[in-house]
């Protein structure tokens, strides 16, 4: 027996026929399990991500022609701001937390979060929020002031579209900073015995740098949102000019977390590709040291680039030099990984055939396209050519399209058969990938060019010189449309009569793929054996004595008891549960 | 012959650059270069896309090669070759990007402070050591109360008022008076942009224009002439300045063919200098979005030869004296912004192309 069977065979929990199906109600529960509130997550974000991708293409549609002729320029504003604030505070970043949730516990051979309760309620607070954001739309007054809600704009524009905003807004931040300090405990604290930081997951490191991230950003936009509040509605002039306020000083707070908040859109992702890769490319990742400290640095650079969104307002030439340094410097981090994943497939056997390993190639190959048009952003002069532009909506799109959606998808095709039991069908998930890569470049290739010749964004209605260009990224956008179409369809149809996927479908090495799937309630029986590195790939192949991962094998290592929280009691939820069996 | 891979190495990356090169001098993606500043600006560019499409092609094609050779052939169940890692590899991939972004950053300093970001006159205006010696004591400690009325010139209101002084300035500048800010957050000057070119501080500009942003209008007064107009007119070959502020919301002050921005704030002062040097009529469009006819505001800069430029003087300022006089005698705030505008432009946000036959007629 290999050491990975050895690892496979025994983890599976011993009651292991029909596991952890679930009824559906369950899931519009306040369930407790990390599973439920995973699968929660991910199906209301991604139900969000349609709502908020219709309204780009109603967006897209006005901008088929020069005119301002299929909504009012009010509706028009309402419809980008509210497409923004969707996509990026109910879709990327509730779906990152939506992962995690997921995969977290079991790869780190946890029972749960360690504050499942709390958990619950981060994840209760997201669908209301994000209703109250979109009912907006229907009391006739939706916030209109761009996802960024600059004063003294937001100030001037509706009150109550822009106090929902706030507030829909606020609740989402408190709901990530709930879910950050859960992952965090989890990650420090319930790890199983011998299970050290160089021998997780990179998903995990990923995670961690992702949450410690949320923790010292989220607060700083609370408080920019609060001030705003006080201005809006008592009168208060911190940002309002007309009192004395700057509201300048509005752009610093809003960026101290938004900049940082795209790392927080993009690292989770990262950390999927991670996982992803290897495993379909039956190779272990390259440069596995690089990749988890990466993240680290990511993260904390993340932190010092903010003003580089602020170079045109107006802040002293050697502190638009200090930042055009720092955003420099997070492309050598973001740039090791890019290089470690090709690292990682060069040479290996890759299972072109399954959509998660093409998304995640689709991942590498676009978001570094976004990466090189942010360096180009990075530097002062050329950004303040093109910032507030096309060029920076083309920009963010391949980051956060090519780079975030894309990374949800191929987490999706990967982690499927593990949720469900069943396998996604191939086919319709290679007709998804190539719609979605066409209909994405052509949707937003064409935007660079748009930015650069002189197309300023947000607007709903442009210079006739560049109709040729926005009809092709109109026509892109709908083919983006329909290229869920098909993911839709498998994920529904593949839930109910899908194959059986059995426990191990891909022979995956990390831990979450040695409980059965879907795993049981607790996930593992008792703390899981660890008989190889997460990452291990052909070893069969190496020498004998070769040792299985930078560390000793955990199994012989044994209960590490500073990492390990003391053994949990049964959470009372769960027990309840069990006792009604 | 089977050829050795370190001369396919060698051939391929003599092409990637060949062709990385001409890419970058022939992309066809900027608009005309109309000012000095641009010129510097597009050497930046052209130089950051020849290093940008060597690293795209470089990761594609690397995506794409092992897409093909690496794939799974059917019936191979086997797992690829355990590598962990390459250590003079991954000091390479690192060491790679950081020097072509030091490179990028020096570059883009260079042509920063080419294009007059590093505004000498600025900082002596406020220099951070006396700044601090002035501040007796902890001044961290000092509470809002004990705080001393600041007596720092406020050099944004400095400017502000020197507008004022220019009776058509502020006939159009905002009546609320919304007080100019204290000097920008660190050090700095007022509301610091782009500067003088190096060799001309201390030089006052060939030009001064006070401009004024408004929801959904570009105002620019010319001192001391009483013109008041909706488009800008500049000579060709000389340093102009701008003087931006805004009366409402902010806005951005933005002509591509300069590759110049800059926002215009209420309650700030800012401005940038820059030299035209190509004649034609430029678009100039608001960049920060300022309410929902952002993309109506727009407005042309015309560059024109001295004497035009000239005539074009004598012409507005027998015009202009009619609106001024017009605008002094009634109260602006009164006013719905429809009517306030209507002696500058006409139909806002009906069509983006208004103002620019408007102009053209
Ligand atoms: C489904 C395909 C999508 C299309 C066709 C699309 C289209 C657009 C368009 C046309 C704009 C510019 C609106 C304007 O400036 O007037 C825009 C803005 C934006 N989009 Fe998307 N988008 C899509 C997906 C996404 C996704 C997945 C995200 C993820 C986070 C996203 C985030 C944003 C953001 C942050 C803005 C900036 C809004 C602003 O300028 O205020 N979009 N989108
Ligand atoms: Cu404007
Ligand atoms: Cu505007």
């Amino acid at each position: 027996m290999t050491q990975a069977q050895v690892q496979e065979t025994a983890n599976i929990p011993a009651q292991a026929e029909e596991p952890g199906i679930r009824k559906w109600w369950e899931y519009f529960t306040f369930n407790t399990d990390h599973k439920v509130i995973g699968i929660q997550y991910l199906v209301s974000t991604f139900i969000f991500y349609c709502i908020g991708g219709a309204m780009a293409d109603l967006v897209r549609t006005e901008l088929r022609t020069p005119e301002v002729d299929f909504v009012t320029p009010e509706v028009y504003n309402s419809l980008f701001t509210l497409h923004a604030t969707i996509m990026i505070f109910l879709w990327i970043v509730p779906a990152g937390a939506g992962f995690t949730n997921y995969v977290l516990p079991l790869m780190i051979g946890a029972k749960d979060m360690a504050f499942p309760r709390l958990n619950a309620l981060a994840f209760w607070i997201v669908p209301p929020a994000g209703l109250m954001l979109i009912a907006s739309l229907a009391v006739g007054d939706a916030p209109d002031a761009g996802w960024t809600s600059y004063p003294p704009l937001s100030l001037v524009t509706g009150q109550v579209g822009e106090g929902i905003w706030i507030m829909s807004v606020l609740l989402l931040g408190t709901s990530s900073i709930l879910g950050a300090i859960n992952f965090l405990v989890t990650l420090l604290k319930m790890r199983t015995p011998g299970l050290g930081f160089n021998q997780l997951p990179l998903f995990c490191w990923a995670a961690f740098a992702t949450s410690a991230l949320v923790l010292v950003s989220t607060p700083v936009l609370a408080a920019g949102l609060i001030l705003l509040a006080f201005d809006l509605f008592a009168g208060t002039t911190f940002f309002n000019p007309t009192g004395g306020g700057d509201p300048v000083v509005y752009q610093h707070m809003f960026w101290f977390y938004s900049h940082p908040a795209v790392y927080i859109m993009i690292l989770p992702f990262f950390g999927v590709i991670s996982e992803v890769i290897p495993v379909h490319s039956r190779k272990p990742i390259f440069g596995y040291k690089a990749i988890a400290y990466s993240s680290l640095a990511i993260s904390f650079l993340g932190l010092i680039v903010w003003a580089h969104h602020m170079f045109t307002s107006g802040i002293p030439g050697w502190l638009r030099m200090f930042f055009m340094i720092t955003t420099m410097i997070i492309a050598v981090p973001t740039g090791i990984k890019i290089f470690s994943w090709m690292g990682t497939l060069w040479g290996g056997k890759l299972h072109l055939e399954r959509p998660a390993l093409l998304f995640a190639i689709g991942f590498v190959g676009t978001f570094v396209i976004g990466g090189i048009s942010g360096v180009m952003l990075a530097a002062v002069p050329f950004d303040i050519h093109v910032h507030d532009t096309y060029f920076v909506v083309a920009h963010l799109h391949y980051v956060l399209f090519g780079g975030s959606v894309l990374g949800i998808y191929a987490g999706f095709y990967h982690w499927f058969p593990k949720m469900t039991g069943r396998m996604l069908n191939n086919f319709w998930g290679q007709v998804h990938f190539v719609l979605t890569i066409v209909g994405l470049n052509m949707t937003f290739l064409p935007m660079h060019k748009l930015g650069m010749l002189g197309m300023n964004r947000r607007v709903a209605q442009y210079d006739p010189k560049f109709t040729l260009l926005n009809e092709i990224c109109t026509y892109g956008a709908y083919i983006l449309a329909v290229s869920t179409l098909p993911f839709i369809v498998n994920v529904i149809w593949s839930w109910m009569y899908g194959p059986k996927a059995g426990n191990n479908p891909w022979k995956a090495l990390t831990l979450e793929w040695m409980t059965t799937s879907p795993p049981a309630i607790e996930n593992f029986d008792k703390p899981p054996v660890l008989a190889t590195g997460p990452y291990d790939y052909g070893l069969e192949k190496a020498k004998e004595g070769v040792p299985l991962s930078d560390a000793d094998p955990a199994v012989s290592a044994g209960p590490n008891s500073v990492l390990r929280a003391e053994p949990d009691e049964p959470y009372p939820s769960i027990a309840a549960e069990k006792g009604e069996r | 012959m089977k050829i050795p891979s370190s001369i396919w190495t060698l051939l391929i990356g003599i092409l990637l650059t060949l062709v990385s090169l001409w890419y970058g001098q022939n992309h066809g993606l900027l608009p005309t270069a109309a000012s000095d500043e641009a010129l510097l600006v597009d050497g930046l560019f052209n130089t950051m896309m020849i290093a940008s499409t060597g690293i795209f092609l470089i990761v594609e094609g690397g995506l794409i090669y092992s897409a093909i050779k690496y794939r799974r052939r059917a019936g191979d169940d086997q797992d690829g070759p355990p590598v962990h890692g390459n250590v003079p590899l991954e000091i390479l991939w690192t060491a790679i990007p950081a020097i072509i972004v030091l490179g990028i950053s020096v570059y883009s300093f260079d042509v920063y402070n080419s294009i007059g970001g590093f505004s000498p006159h600025a900082v002596h205006e406020a220099p951070i050591a006396s700044q601090a010696m002035k501040m007796p004591g902890a001044a961290i400690a000092a509470t809002l109360t004990d705080t001393p009325p600041s007596t720092e010139p406020n050099l944004n209101q400095e400017k502000s008022d020197e507008a004022m002084q220019d009776p058509a300035t502020a006939a159009v500048r905002n009546v609320d008076q919304i007080p100019q800010k204290q000097n920008a957050p660190g050090v700095g000057s007022v509301a610091p942009t782009i500067g003088p070119v190096p060799g001309k501080e201390g030089q006052p500009p060939a030009l001064v224009v006070n401009v004024t942003g408004l929801q959904y209008a570009w105002l620019f007064t010319y001192p001391e002439t009483g013109i008041t107009t909706g488009e800008l007119h500049v000579p060709i070959g000389r340093e102009v300045q701008i003087n931006m502020t805004a009366n409402d919301v902010i806005h951005a002050f933005w002509v591509p063919e300069f590759r110049l921005k800059q926002d215009a704030i209420p309650g700030r002062q800012s401005e940038i200098r820059f030299t035209p040097n190509k004649e034609g009529s430029y678009a100039l469009i608001c960049a920060e979005l300022c309410g929902p006819y952002h993309g109506a505001m727009r407005s042309q800069v015309v560059v024109e030869k001295p004497e035009v430029f000239e005539a074009w003087m004598q012409e507005q300022q027998v015009a202009s004296n009619d609106t001024l006089n017009q605008a002094v005698a009634v109260n602006p705030a009164e006013l719905s912004p429809a009517e306030f505008l209507a002696p500058y432009t006409h139909d806002i946000g009906i069509q983006s192309e208004t103002l620019h036959q408007l102009h053209n007629k």
